[in-house]
């Protein structure tokens, strides 16, 4: 690492965040002798360190967690890696591509510059010819203004704040969101002997194997994981679509909503309203569950119809259909929180990014970040957003495609822009590590 | 299904979908009031009118006013002039998935022949009667069932019913909360 006196730096390239994406980047950068640096507020890997719950592993199987020349090579492709595994291939891949990070650098704004930017940390300034940002899509979690309306008496956290279940108090549980992160923890809190009310809107079922495959094989092989943004038909939605009910675990189980109302989980409808100490949940649970089902239904037949028209179709086992959700009958629209002994309500209800200290006139009128395929402006690029450039842009092995693309276009980029745009002083240049 | 010939279910799609473009890019024109009048009658029997609605920015006016008188049946010592209140909901809820259903069908692709709904809404009287404090005024539940002759798959008339669901605006209105006030002028 660098160590430059207090001041104002200037490289050609920031990369703000050293996880996957933004060390991809940097491989990238490096492999073009483009003069560069990570800025990171934490240290490598941060969020996989510090804000995941202890149980959780990751959704893709290790034959998928691969980077740009670099890939699993233990002896478990089929499993999935819990978060100590994640994190030393994270570091590890750091090491790979020899990576110029500056750890404990919390990037405090940025601002367009005359043909550059200014990027001001806790630590320095720094002026360079464009921008990377690859802090991740889960930099805040959503928290719905109704959160506020809850009593006192309940704690009230999100799923980042959550770790593990002997953290919460000994009653009652309900877990607001029924994608991944929802199931997951409705499962792990059940199983640790406390009540649970699983609020589920709108929701995406997959089964983990299918006709004895991973369904993220099938994703894969239906070419439903590289379809790109400017093929889908609606893409604000696409972007919108809630991660599917995935867990995981070495027994590569599925975990849907019947599972867990098998285990004595109570499903309800989406958190709709709080009021004088209760929790409004919407009537319209029974047609989430049936969209879900019948969306897994296309999905499953799709790839059915592909197995037909392969050479694999006789090392698959035979069709098995999951069976439909079971709705209750009248499911609950009200729970009474202080009568149910209700004394925690976990938000898993999704993440937005965090751009707060982007000062440019990037964003909609909604505050969401304008871009197009990761080009945010001349010289400014992000990295890892749901379906960023390609449904697989939030995973690991999406950056590869994603960095490619627009570090080309970034290269292209900074042959239009002269390098005395940043230059007020030549000494004030600091040595790429690299 | 039959893919050559044109669907037409009497629905604009070209125009919704226009719609749906024009008030992304001019949100205020997006902001719609829809209003009734009430006045009693006599008894339980009461006429509403429908006619003007704002929208688009502007004072917008249906093409001739609407009229409805709602009562309750005899056995709840009325005249019967009309339809109940709750039952206009139950109008509501099926006119608007109803409406729905052609909307999707027709930008599916999907020719719709026949579109029946039946609706049937459960309610205890000890609610309202204020004879049980457990029991909640409204339905305790309503049940929506549909007679679709489509050329369509079972499935693919599934998916129609499901999305004019999340499509509806009386169906939101019935299933989730809503804030109203009530004052006296």
């Amino acid at each position: 690492m660098t160590r430059g006196a207090r001041g104002a730096g200037a490289t050609d390239v920031i990369v703000i965040g050293a996880g996957h994406s933004g060390l991809a980047m940097s491989g990238f950068l490096s492999a073009n002798s483009v003069e560069h640096v990570v800025l990171e507020r934490g240290e490598v890997a941060n969020s996989w360190r510090h804000e995941r719950w202890d149980s959780l592993r990751l959704l893709t199987p290790n034959w998928q967690s691969r980077l740009p020349d670099y890939c699993y090579e233990g002896a478990d492709p089929d499993g999935f890696m819990t978060m100590p595994e994640v994190i030393r291939f994270i570091a590890r891949y750091a090491g790979f591509v020899g990576a110029p990070v500056r750890t404990a650098t919390t990037v405090r704004a940025v601002r367009q510059d005359g043909e550059g930017f200014c990027v001001v940390t806790d630590q320095r300034e720094w002026r360079c010819r464009a921008v990377v940002m690859a802090g991740g899509a889960h930099g805040i979690a959503n928290l719905p203004p109704l959160a506020a309306a809850l009593p006192a008496a309940v704690r009230s956290l999100t799923s980042k704040e959550y770790r593990r279940p002997g953290q919460l108090d000994d009653g009652g549980v309900l877990v607001v969101g029924a994608s991944a992160t929802g199931v997951q923890l409705a499962d792990e809190i059940r199983a640790s002997g406390r009540e649970v009310v699983l609020a589920a809107g709108e929701h995406i079922r997959m089964p983990r194997v299918y006709r004895g495959r991973d369904v993220q094989w099938w994703l894969t092989a239906a070419g439903i994981l590289d379809q790109r943004f400017d093929q889908v038909e609606d893409l604000v939605r696409a972007r919108r679509i809630p991660s599917p009910q995935l867990v995981g675990t070495p027994s590569r189980a599925t975990l849907d909503l019947n599972a867990l109302t098998d285990r004595g989980v109570n499903i309800v409808g989406r958190v709709v309203g709080v009021n004088a100490g209760k929790v409004q949940f919407s009537g319209t649970l029974r047609n989430e569950c049936a969209m879900a089902d019948l969306k897994q239904g296309r999905m499953l037949d799709a790839f059915d119809a592909l197995a037909e028209r392969s050479a694999f179709t006789a090392a698959l086992e035979p069709v098995q259909r999951p069976a439909p959700t079971r709705v209750p009958e009248m499911p609950r629209l009200a729970l009474d929180l202080a009568r149910e002994r209700i004394r925690t309500v976990i938000w898993a209800t999704g993440f937005r990014p965090d751009f707060s200290w982007l000062q440019a006139p990037v964003f909609d009128a909604k505050g969401r970040l304008r871009h197009h395929g990761g080009i945010v402006a001349p010289g400014l690029y992000v990295l890892g957003l749901n379906f960023m450039r390609r449904r697989k842009s939030s995973f690991m092995h999406g950056a590869e495609d994603d960095v490619r693309e627009l570090g080309t276009h970034l290269l292209g980029h900074l042959e239009r822009v002269p390098e005395h745009a940043i230059r007020q002083n030549p000494d004030e240049r600091v040595a790429a590590s690299k | 299904m039959n893919m050559t010939t044109t669907v037409d279910n009497g629905v604009n799609v070209e125009a919704l979908l226009g719609a749906r473009q024009a008030l992304t890019d001019m949100p205020e024109a997006a902001q719609f009031k829809w209003r009734a009048t009430c006045a009693w009658v006599n008894g339980t029997h009461s006429r509403s009118s429908v006619s003007s609605f704002y929208g688009l920015g502007s004072e917008q006016a249906h093409k001739t006013e609407f009229k409805y008188d709602a009562d309750h049946p005899a056995i709840f010592a009325s005249e019967d002039k009309g339809a109940t209140p709750v039952e206009y909901v139950l109008v509501g809820l099926a006119s608007c998935l109803t409406a729905g259903i052609a909307a999707v069908a027709q930008n599916r692709k999907i020719q719709l022949r026949s579109v029946k709904a039946t609706l049937e809404a459960g309610m205890d009287l000890a609610g309202i009667l204020g004879i049980d404090s457990e029991v909640r005024n409204g339905f305790s539940g309503i049940k929506v069932i549909f007679e679709i002759d489509a050329d369509a798959t079972r499935e693919a008339i599934n998916a129609l019913v499901a999305q004019s669901q999340r499509r509806s605006a009386v169906f939101d209105i019935v299933t989730n909360p809503t804030n109203v006030s009530v004052e006296v002028k």
